[in-house]
């Protein structure tokens, strides 16, 4: 006979596997999508730091593609992008278009 | 001691210790401001939480985007709540029954859980001297139940609780100071930073995690969906705040004010409320004066802060 | 075997706290739990205890702060009293809800208004909802005992949940009486090592306490705590028989006094009860059958074994130091809920006595007795519920 739900449930309501979040994708929250133009990016990580998401992939202190599982497309990162000469290395596009 | 350069390229290579999946709202300012705080240290940190929209998102039901132990218990007591597990780290440890790996404790608070409701409880932690930091992350209203006005609502601001009506234009009172407040509490480190100012911001966690003692640093978490602005704007708009000396960044460290971040230039404080719709009313003919108000307050209280500032250097050159 | 002294309940509860020697206490002062905690303050200064005092800003705060001590992973105490115990309302549900073992002696004290610092049972009956165990104490030398015994039972691996232990105020918290000390390594040994489930201090394993649940899951969490108290019954008992060996001292869920073969009976908690049971003896001498009953462990509350020892009653009067005012007082709530699924239910009455340390004097409880007769002969109850021992 299978268990009842409630037998299952961890005593006291602790949640006993860190960054368990990560099971949730707010990635389709997104109405905008930011696009990385990689030529126009400097690697200043300003996007990285500022992402309240986590969504931007940085490996061993190189800026990555972004990470739309979570990306929300709050435009931050593309706000904050210095870019080159002028030109952004972020631009935000209409997600789906 | 954290010793990893202080660059981004640096800091980035460490792990994150706040996860993706949490449930803020797109262009949060709050999630920017944890990150930023736990990126710092590479100290073991353990962390209260008080109840509000930074803990509603980050745990919920069997995701947590906690990556160190963390407890939520209620909302007005994040600081009682880190004294005890501080309380009893230093109890095990003195009795040789943990590990002395020089754990962190910090506590997260909104302004509303911080500044109002949770004040006796901080003000009696950080009297009794527990090793810890709180963070303060100040979106200026009660954010989680909607919009509320709180004690960090700056004058003039419109919430659901003091709507800009025909008699009346929004919050009538200016906003606490909750940081002098701290800092009265004579505590060895009380300061004010901003995400915008990422760099500045570390640095002060980092500061304040090589002092023993009770800590305290409040930090402006712009809020989209209270200030009524758009969702890329809370950088800049934390940015903006500090080069209107709305949000001055400074520290007091044993009694010691200092300036941490001058402006460039001092920009007029309606830089900074222009683009958020909580303080649009402000702009309509006939309410000048509430503009007027807001710069005179921004302007008597940076002059305040820079003749305390003034006055410590003074005496640091006397010495010299 | 330990000595044997003339203390007060406060000084014997908190010689029960030094022998336990907790990891964290947290305190705050309220009459007439003070001078608890205060003699408790001393065995730290003096060093004779382990134990990190947190001197907090309010029962709130001691209660978040014990909140936050025992997820960290240690053994917890911390005590209170009325108006106190009020302002923790909030993080008593939360102390259950997260199942942490923290054990509070609690001085029983009217609550306000008007001010009032005597005994009564408002304080705790108000706060019987939140999910702590309740052990009742009618002298200090059952309070140190409950004590001890309230960390064996509230660290028990199948509970897990907080422990308070009531005395009445002054009555007993002030009043000196002949207690028996257990050795300290009896207390030490009888308590055990204790042993921390999910600990917030173990970093290696991050821990998240305390999550925003949602309809989707909350009701089955409740589910899962309404079931661990069913559990309690048991280690209760288990724990009560491991300390008789120790002790020679005998608990149950409850006490009976000359109820085996009463004929009417008087249900109380607390100190009342020694005044009740002198009463019982004299209506005994002069032929009537009378008993009592005294619950000890009042949460979870052991229904059936209540009713089966008042099956045999023909008539029972269930008096309460607390009052639920519109409804009954809340001891003979539970009796009713007891005596419910019985067959040939005995009439019942309740009175209410004693409110802000009104004297319990034994004509009141001869009062009830002489109705109870009177009931048992007829059948008939005409005040259900009433105040007794009120001025002219
Ligand atoms: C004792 C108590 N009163 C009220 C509430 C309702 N409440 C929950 S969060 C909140 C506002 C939180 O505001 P703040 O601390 O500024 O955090 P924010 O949500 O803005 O991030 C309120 C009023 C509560 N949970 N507990
Ligand atoms: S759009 Fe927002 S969420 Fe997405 S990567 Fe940029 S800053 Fe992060
Ligand atoms: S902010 Fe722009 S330039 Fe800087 S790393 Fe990101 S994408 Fe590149
Ligand atoms: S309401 Fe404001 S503070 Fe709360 S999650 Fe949304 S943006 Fe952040
Ligand atoms: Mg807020």
């Amino acid at each position: 006979m299978k268990e009842p739900l409630w037998k299952t449930l961890t005593p006291g309501s602790v949640i006993l596997e860190p960054g368990s979040s990560a099971k949730f994708k707010t990635g389709s929250w997104r109405s905008m999508r930011p696009r990385w133009i990689e030529e126009n990016c400097i690697q200043c990580l300003f996007c990285w730091i500022y992402c309240p998401d986590m969504s931007v992939i940085v490996e061993d202190g190189k800026r990555k593609d972004f990470n739309y599982d979570y990306c929300k497309g709050c435009g931050i990162c593309a706000l904050e992008c210095p870019g080159k000469k002028g030109n952004k290395a972020i631009v935000m596009e209409k997600e789906g278009g | 001691m954290t010793t990893i350069p202080l660059r981004l390229k640096e800091i980035s290579r460490q792990e994150d210790r706040f996860a993706y999946g949490h449930r803020m709202c797109a262009g949060c300012g709050a999630p920017i401001v944890v990150k930023q705080v736990l990126m710092a240290t590479d100290y073991p940190v353990i962390a209260s939480n008080a109840t509000g929209c930074l803990e509603v998102s980050s745990c919920i039901s069997e995701y947590t985007a906690w990556k160190i132990p963390w407890i939520h218990s209620a909302f007005e007591n994040a600081a009682a709540t880190i004294s005890g597990v501080e309380a009893m780290y230093r109890s095990l440890v003195r009795q040789g029954r943990i590990d002395d790996r020089q754990v962190k404790f910090i506590a997260f608070g909104g302004d509303g859980g911080t500044y109002d409701i949770g004040f006796q409880s901080l003000s009696g932690a950080m009297e009794r001297g527990h090793d810890m930091l709180y963070i303060c992350y100040d979106n200026e209203a009660y954010m989680n139940t909607g919009i509320q006005r709180s004690s960090a609502t700056p004058f003039g601001a419109n919430t659901t609780t003091c709507p800009a009506g025909d008699v009346i234009p929004g919050k009538p009172q200016n906003r606490k100071d909750l940081t002098k407040i701290m800092a009265a509490h004579n505590i060895p480190y009380a300061a004010q930073a901003s995400p915008g100012h990422w760099m500045d911001l570390m640095k002060k966690v980092r500061k304040a995690f090589e002092i023993k003692g009770p800590k305290f640093i409040n930090i402006i978490a712009p809020c989209n969906r209270g200030w009524r602005s758009r969702t890329d704007d809370a950088i800049m708009l934390s940015k903006l705040a500090v080069d209107t000396c709305y949000w001055p960044l400074y520290e007091i460290e044993n009694g010691v004010t200092r300036i941490t971040v001058r402006p460039r230039e001092k920009k007029p404080v309606t830089d900074f409320l222009k683009g958020q719709g909580r303080f649009k009313h402000m702009f309509a003919p006939g309410n000048e004066w509430m503009i007027e108000r807001a710069q005179e307050y921004v302007d008597r209280e940076w002059e305040r802060l820079q003749k305390e500032a003034a006055c410590w250097a003074e005496d640091e050159e006397k010495t010299e | 075997m330990g000595k044997i002294v003339a203390v007060t309940g406060n000084e014997a509860v908190a010689e029960s706290l030094r022998q336990v020697n907790p990891d964290v206490c947290a305190a705050y002062p309220i009459t007439p739990a003070t001078d608890l905690m205060q003699r408790f303050s001393s065995f730290i200064s003096d060093g004779k205890v382990d134990t990190e005092m947190v001197l907090v800003e309010s029962e709130h705060s001691a209660m978040s702060a014990c909140i936050g001590a025992a997820a960290a992973g240690g053994r917890v105490a911390t005590a209170t009293s009325s108006q106190g115990l009020a302002l923790m309302w909030e993080m008593l549900f939360i102390a259950a809800g997260d199942r942490l073992p923290i054990v509070m002696p609690v001085v029983n004290r009217a609550l306000s208004a008007p001010l009032n610092i005597h005994g009564d049972h408002s304080d705790t009956m108000g706060a019987r909802d939140s999910g702590w165990i309740q052990l009742y104490s009618e002298t200090a030398q059952e309070a140190y005992d409950n004590a001890i015994q309230a960390f064996r039972i509230g660290e028990h691996p199948d509970i897990r949940l907080p422990v308070m232990v009531c005395m009445d105020g002054f009555i007993v918290s002030h009043s000196i009486e002949r207690v028996e000390y257990l050795e300290d390594a009896e207390v030490r040994n009888f308590v055990g090592e204790y042993m921390p489930v999910n600990p917030l201090l173990d970093i290696d394993n991050p821990k998240s306490y305390g999550p925003l649940i949602l309809t989707d899951l909350y009701h089955e969490y409740k589910r899962a705590q309404h079931e661990v108290m069913t559990r309690v019954k048991n280690v209760v008992l288990e724990v009560a028989a491991d300390f008789e060996k120790l002790s020679g001292r005998k608990y149950g869920l409850f006490e009976t006094y000359r109820l085996d073969d009463a004929e009417i009976a008087i249900v109380i908690l607390n100190s009342a009860a020694g005044t009740t049971k002198d009463v019982v003896d004299s209506y005994r001498s002069k032929g009537i059958k009378a008993g009592l009953l005294k619950p000890r462990m009042f949460r979870p509350f052991p229904y059936e074994e209540v009713a089966a020892a008042l099956s045999h009653l023909k008539a029972i009067a269930v008096l309460d130091r607390a009052d639920s005012f519109g409804g009954y007082g809340p001891l003979f709530s539970e009796i009713c809920g007891a005596v419910m699924s019985m067959d040939g239910k005995p009439p019942m009455i309740n009175r209410i006595y004693g409110l802000g340390g009104r004297d319990y004097m034994p004509n009141q409880a001869e009062k009830v007795l002489d109705e109870l007769v009177g009931i048992a002969e007829t059948g008939k109850v005409h005040t259900l519920k009433d105040y007794i021992g009120l001025r002219e």
